[in-house]
């Protein structure tokens, strides 16, 4: 398996502020095959936002070469990123990001409004579709003030799902969950890499998560410390079912 | 992206905050409404002056006598006296552009009939006088010119005289009145012409030859008017140049002389009343107008606070994949959709607003489909104007920084 979906070399990403440039990223280089799920760990200011931002085709590195399923990001124009973002990349955020007052299917469907390809029946079946993925069949019309916080970054996940990207990119998708809700997040996002061989990339602090990747990248100071692959994958099945059954109400 | 995703995209977008929709709304509903009504009223009034108007004949020409210099001193138009029946002559004789003509001599006085009376105005004309004027005998038969050229003691009743000295629905025609203790024997009844512009009842006048009231009640050989119908509506102006020429000479006025008479065509009259009720429309339109900018601000002050609310919505579209020109078109589709559907509930809010005027106020309106035309694409362009800066403002957004406002 070295179908490399992500191949980034030496990539250095500066800030200008005022007349100081800061360095957040000071040459990183690793590749993600197809299938892998791999989390990028680091404390803050360790340049994993940034990193994140630019694996995210939101901001290009200063120097350095990405190549995103064989396409170099570094040539492309603000709306080429879009487009680029539109069809490959899926994201997840800590904070949902959902359009409030707005169905959970059509909160879905947003990517899909932004690719004319796709028919409107097509979109919605294939909104229906990833809803049930996430195993929210039965929650279609909620609105997200109607649904919990799991649930929330489930449909999320759905709207990550459903324009087919090459990556998942999660921004500590699981940070302002309960860890019994997190752990289920982890589950359906370990059952969408094992079992659908969706490539996740999950941006974390936090090593309890990183045990139920496959990989782990750490950052410090811009750079790449350590990046082994999880010799135990922790299952996030097995978690839930060992958590003492709640009895807290 | 396509036009129909956009027009979805900003719809619902709309639909999250329909109260807010529609209160940004209100001041384009508010603007248009009164456009059109506005525009309404006033179009309607100018068109029943013109219309009352030219009721008295469009193609006729007035002379009256003007102010002359008498012995170094002005005199007030309506004392002076210079119309002669020479100058009806003239006129007849040598206008090319002329079809009718009839001096006027007229007075006021009381009419009798029997045990009844009224005050009115008796009009000595020319049996020309009804063609110039455009108005039917509705019984009898109008006098001839042998009537006036024996001064005969005939005469036609406007219907409202008929009404005031004949109750009963009793003919008045072969009937003998008395105007001013002379008597008349009544031989037709005017069709009724109603109010003219002016408010005055053209009904309540007895028409008689113009010998008459010279010789029998005034005593004079002078006129107070000379009517006369040019040729066609067309060639007014040419009647009205060729008036002047032939009074001059009839006047035997030196080329330094001012004239002594004054010649108005119907036009002019209707010019004058037109121009009047057009700076109404404009002072009208100008305040309607006016409340149609503070509506366009309003909509651009709501898109600027809808943008910065909606950052971080604005922040995921591009995530997902939006492009600036994508936002770009969201926020102005959306600004456009306010005014357009402001404008669209305006128009209807100025028809009806225009049909209560009508109803409740009797004033004549009328909806030209300009005005709607007009403010409409006013509305569509207001919403471009005023919602291309914040959705300019929303599409220049980092979707990084967008993404983390909190």
């Amino acid at each position: 398996m070295s179908n490399k979906i992500l191949e980034i070399q030496n990539i250095k990403r500066d800030f200008k502020m005022g007349t100081e440039t800061v360095r957040a990223l000071k040459g990183v280089s690793f590749d993600i095959n197809a299938g892998e799920f791999v989390t990028i760990m680091g404390s803050s200011g360790s340049g994993k936002t940034t990193l994140l931002n630019i694996l995210g085709c939101l901001d290009k590195p200063t120097e350095g070469k990405y190549l995103l399923d064989g396409v170099d990001v570094g040539k492309l124009e603000r709306n080429e990123l879009a487009h680029l973002r539109n069809i490959k990349i899926g994201f997840v955020f800590q904070a949902y990001n959902l359009l409030p007052r707005t169905s959970a299917l059509e909160n879905v469907e947003l990517p899909l409004l932004y690719n004319p390809t796709i028919p409107q029946k097509e979109r919605r079946e294939r909104a229906i579709h990833a809803l049930e993925s996430v195993k929210l069949a039965e929650r279609l019309e909620h609105t997200p003030n109607q649904l919990s916080g799991g649930q929330q970054q489930r449909v999320a996940i759905a709207r990550a799902l459903v324009n087919e990207p090459v990556m998942i990119l999660a921004d500590e998708a699981t940070g302002n969950l309960d860890s019994r809700t997190s752990y289920e997040i982890m589950a359906l996002i370990q059952e969408l890499n094992q079992q659908q061989g969706k490539t996740i990339v999950f941006v974390t602090h936090e090593p309890d998560i990183a045990a139920f990747s496959s990989r782990t990248i750490n950052l410090k100071d811009g750079k790449v410390i350590k990046d082994s692959p999880n010799v135990t994958v922790r299952s996030a099945k097995e978690v839930i079912a060992s958590l003492p059954v709640t009895d807290d109400y | 992206m396509n036009i129909i995703n956009l027009l979805r995209i900003a719809a619902r977008a709309l639909q999250r905050n329909k109260l807010r929709a529609f209160l940004t709304m209100l001041g384009i509903i508010i603007g248009v409404g009164a456009v059109i009504a506005m525009v309404a009223i006033g179009q309607g009034s100018k068109k029943s002056i013109q219309d009352q108007l030219s009721s008295m004949g469009s193609n006729m020409i007035t002379i009256r006598p003007n102010s002359n210099v008498v012995a170094g001193a002005r005199l007030d138009a309506g004392t002076v006296q210079t119309l002669k029946i020479e100058d009806v002559k003239a006129l007849q004789k040598q206008g090319q552009y002329i079809s009718d003509i009839s001096p006027a001599a007229s007075t006021k006085g009381q009419a009798i009939n029997g045990a009844l009376n009224w005050p009115t105005t008796i009009q000595g004309v020319s049996p020309q006088y009804l063609d110039i004027r455009a108005w039917q005998v509705k019984d009898g038969i109008a006098f001839t010119d042998a009537d006036v050229t024996a001064a005969a003691k005939v005469c036609l009743l406007g219907q409202t005289v008929v009404n005031n000295l004949f109750v009963g629905g009793e003919s008045p025609v072969g009937k003998i009145i008395r105007f001013n203790k002379i008597p008349f024997q009544v031989i037709g009844v005017l069709a009724p012409k109603g109010e003219n512009a002016f408010g005055q009842d053209q009904d309540d006048i007895i028409l008689t030859p113009y010998t008459t009231v010279q010789e029998r009640i005034l005593s004079t050989i002078y006129f107070q008017n000379i009517y006369v119908s040019a040729l066609n509506e067309q060639v007014t102006d040419a009647a009205v140049a060729e008036i002047s020429q032939i009074l001059r000479v009839s006047h035997r006025l030196k080329p330094t002389d001012t004239d002594d008479f004054a010649v108005r065509t119907q036009e002019e009259l209707i010019n004058t009343f037109s121009s009047t009720s057009q700076l109404l429309t404009v002072l009208l339109t100008a305040i309607a107008g006016i409340s149609l900018i503070i509506g366009g601000i309003g909509i651009m002050n709501i898109m600027y606070v809808s943008v910065t609310e909606r950052t971080r919505e604005i922040g995921l579209r591009m995530a997902i994949g939006a492009r600036g020109t994508d936002i770009l078109m969201q926020f102005l589709i959306e600004a456009i959709l306010i005014s357009i559907t402001g404008g669209i509930i305006g128009v209807g809010l100025g028809i009806v607003a225009s049909k209560l005027v009508t109803i409740f106020l009797s004033w004549p309106t009328l909806i030209s489909e300009s005005s709607i035309i007009l403010s409409f694409l006013v509305c569509a362009l207001t919403g471009v104007f005023f919602g291309y800066y914040p959705a300019q403002k929303a599409s220049r957004l980092d979707p990084i920084d967008a993404l983390r406002y909190e």
